[in-house]
């Protein structure tokens, strides 16, 4: 297929309206991604026609939810690779997900346990764990980062003993965004026995992760990211590892008594699907990743890195702008600074101008304290931006510098 | 000595006279730049407000039965907004600022920095000089 950037412009009504009077350019996609009309017209329809209880209801609206909710789960299975539908988990998102493990594992860590983090995480990445630590005695490890923001393996690999249980690390770093090495990371955690859990929130808009190939055992996403809405998500985990887990809502003997009612409460995904799932965001989930593989994840990787490139280059020609992160394995993410400019400063007037930009720490303060700043600009690029807005980002960027110098 | 409201209204009609954004930013950002806001001293955790983006420090002391506040950030903007604000409550008795509003903000075009929700501590320096006010007021009483 022939990528037509502005064919797929089409696809989002939101790219057509105005910000203080400006068309909007939106470079903050690493936050949330924009929503397609196929993915909203899946959720009017949902609303509009079979709008019901799941897997309960022996009425034809039931059935039909419950079809396309299940539907929806093959469709991510089959995206992601896994191996069985009920490896899928539907959560509110990836906060969602890695809690839910951190809490199953709370039963199976003891004191003297290890647990390794890596230093580019998200703050929802760090406080579970800590907490899991706190509640276990267990104890958390960093790997450390270099200035070009890219983990350092041999230190990782200092890191790993016969106590090591847990090894987590982000696919993508969302305020750097560079890719990690996950498998060697994974590789090198199971052969000292760890599991590990990998977060893709911030790879999943941009490639297609296989959860076989990589042997990674649990994997999270939001749906939000990838052209989906808010308030829904996955945890992907071997079937293996989520037998052994403890159901995060709900306790033991609700399971029991459940059971002994002959439901299937208690069999994968439901153990862990306790209440009314969010259906509807089920569903467009399933749709948003159908639309996705439409377009294609080699081309909108390929285009993506144009993208990259294009921004990268015209950014350098501007006087004292650093960026951070700059690992040669990178996705469409740009972090920066210009000179003692407050990054607040830069977003309010890009803003000013139609430019949606993220400003601040990108909830993930070591990262910052690391290069000992107090945040950066990021400008992060989805398959649906252009270099003509890539060009009115850079003017309004210069503008704003010239009124703040 | 004008009042509140008098200062409010003198801040109104200078910026009636910008005629669009860049303007009256270039003007929050001049003043921002220029003014000499806190004494470095009082620059410490104890008088930070936490704004997650922008850093907000604010000190009080009162005179003759008026409160006079310094302030500053680490972000221009926010440290012309400040700059402003402390222009209308700053010289006040206590009972003033506690009975003040700042409905002038939205009228010069400045309204989204001092929505709750945008994370740069204005809303809090605000209720921070309002509660130096009440303390204020409370020694008056």
């Amino acid at each position: 297929m022939v990528f037509d950037v502005e064919s797929i412009r089409k696809d989002f009504p939101i790219l057509n309206r105005k910000v203080n009077g400006k068309p909007l350019v939106y470079l903050d996609n690493a936050a949330t991604s924009q929503t397609p009309q196929q993915v909203i017209d899946v959720i009017v329809d949902y609303y509009s026609n079979y709008n019901a209880n799941i897997h309960r209801g022996v009425h034809a609206l039931s059935q039909e939810a419950t079809d396309a909710y299940e539907n929806a789960r093959r469709t991510i299975q089959s995206h992601f690779n896994a191996k069985h539908p009920h490896e899928i988990i539907f959560t509110s998102g990836t906060t969602h997900s890695i809690n839910m493990v951190a809490n199953g594992f709370a039963s199976l860590l003891k004191k003297g346990d290890e647990i390794i983090v890596s230093a580019l995480e998200h703050h929802s990445n760090i406080v579970p764990w800590q907490m899991l630590c706190e509640k276990t005695g267990a104890t958390l490890k960093v790997i450390p980062m270099s200035s070009e923001g890219e983990l350092i393996i041999s230190e990782y690999d200092k890191l790993l003993n016969e106590n090591t249980k847990l090894v987590f690390v982000n696919h993508i770093s969302n305020a750097l965004g560079t890719i990690n090495p996950i498998e060697n990371i994974i590789d090198k955690a199971h052969n000292v026995g760890a599991a590990v859990l990998i977060d893709g929130a911030q790879a999943c808009p941009h490639l297609k992760p296989d959860v076989q190939k990589l042997n990674v055992d649990f994997y999270v996403c939001s749906a939000h990211k990838i052209c989906g809405p808010t308030g829904i998500g996955m945890l992907y985990g071997k079937e293996e590892w989520l037998q052994k887990l403890p159901p995060y809502q709900g306790g033991g003997e609700m399971i029991a008594e459940v059971s002994f009612d002959k439901t299937t409460y208690a069999d994968l995904p439901h153990k862990f699907e306790a209440g009314t799932p969010n259906v509807c965001g089920g569903i467009a989930f399933g749709a948003a990743i159908d639309y996705m593989n439409t377009i294609g994840f080699g081309t909108i990787a390929q285009y993506e890195d144009e993208l990259l490139e294009y921004a990268t280059n015209e950014l350098l020609q501007i006087q004292e702008l650093k960026i951070y992160g700059t690992s040669a394995n990178k996705t469409s993410v740009i972090s920066f600074n210009v000179g003692n400019i407050h990054p607040y400063d830069l977003g309010t007037l890009l803003d000013k101008m139609g430019i949606a930009v993220r400003t601040g720490h990108h909830c993930a303060q070591p990262i910052m304290d690391f290069y000992k700043i107090p945040g950066t600009v990021r400008a992060s690029f989805m398959f649906y931006n252009t270099k003509e807005e890539i060009d009115l980002f850079i003017s309004a960027l210069k503008k704003s510098i010239m009124m703040l110098s | 000595m004008m009042t509140i409201a008098e200062v409010q209204n003198e801040i109104i009609d200078e910026f009636s006279m910008f005629e669009d954004w860049e303007e009256r930013y270039q003007y929050m950002i001049d003043l921002g730049k220029t003014l000499p806001l806190i004494e470095e001293k009082y620059k410490t955790d104890d008088h930070i407000i936490k704004g997650c983006q922008s850093k907000v420090w604010v000190h009080a002391e009162m005179e003759n039965d008026k409160v006079n506040f310094t302030a500053d950030s680490d972000a221009i903007i926010t440290k012309g907004i400040i700059a402003i604000l402390i222009r209308v409550f700053s010289g006040q008795h206590p009972k003033d600022i506690i009975d003040a509003d700042t409905e002038f903000i939205d009228k010069i075009g400045l309204k989204e920095h001092l929505s709750p929700t945008r994370a740069n501590g204005l809303v809090s320096m605000i209720k921070q000089l309002k509660m130096y006010a009440i303390a204020y007021q409370t020694q008056l009483n």
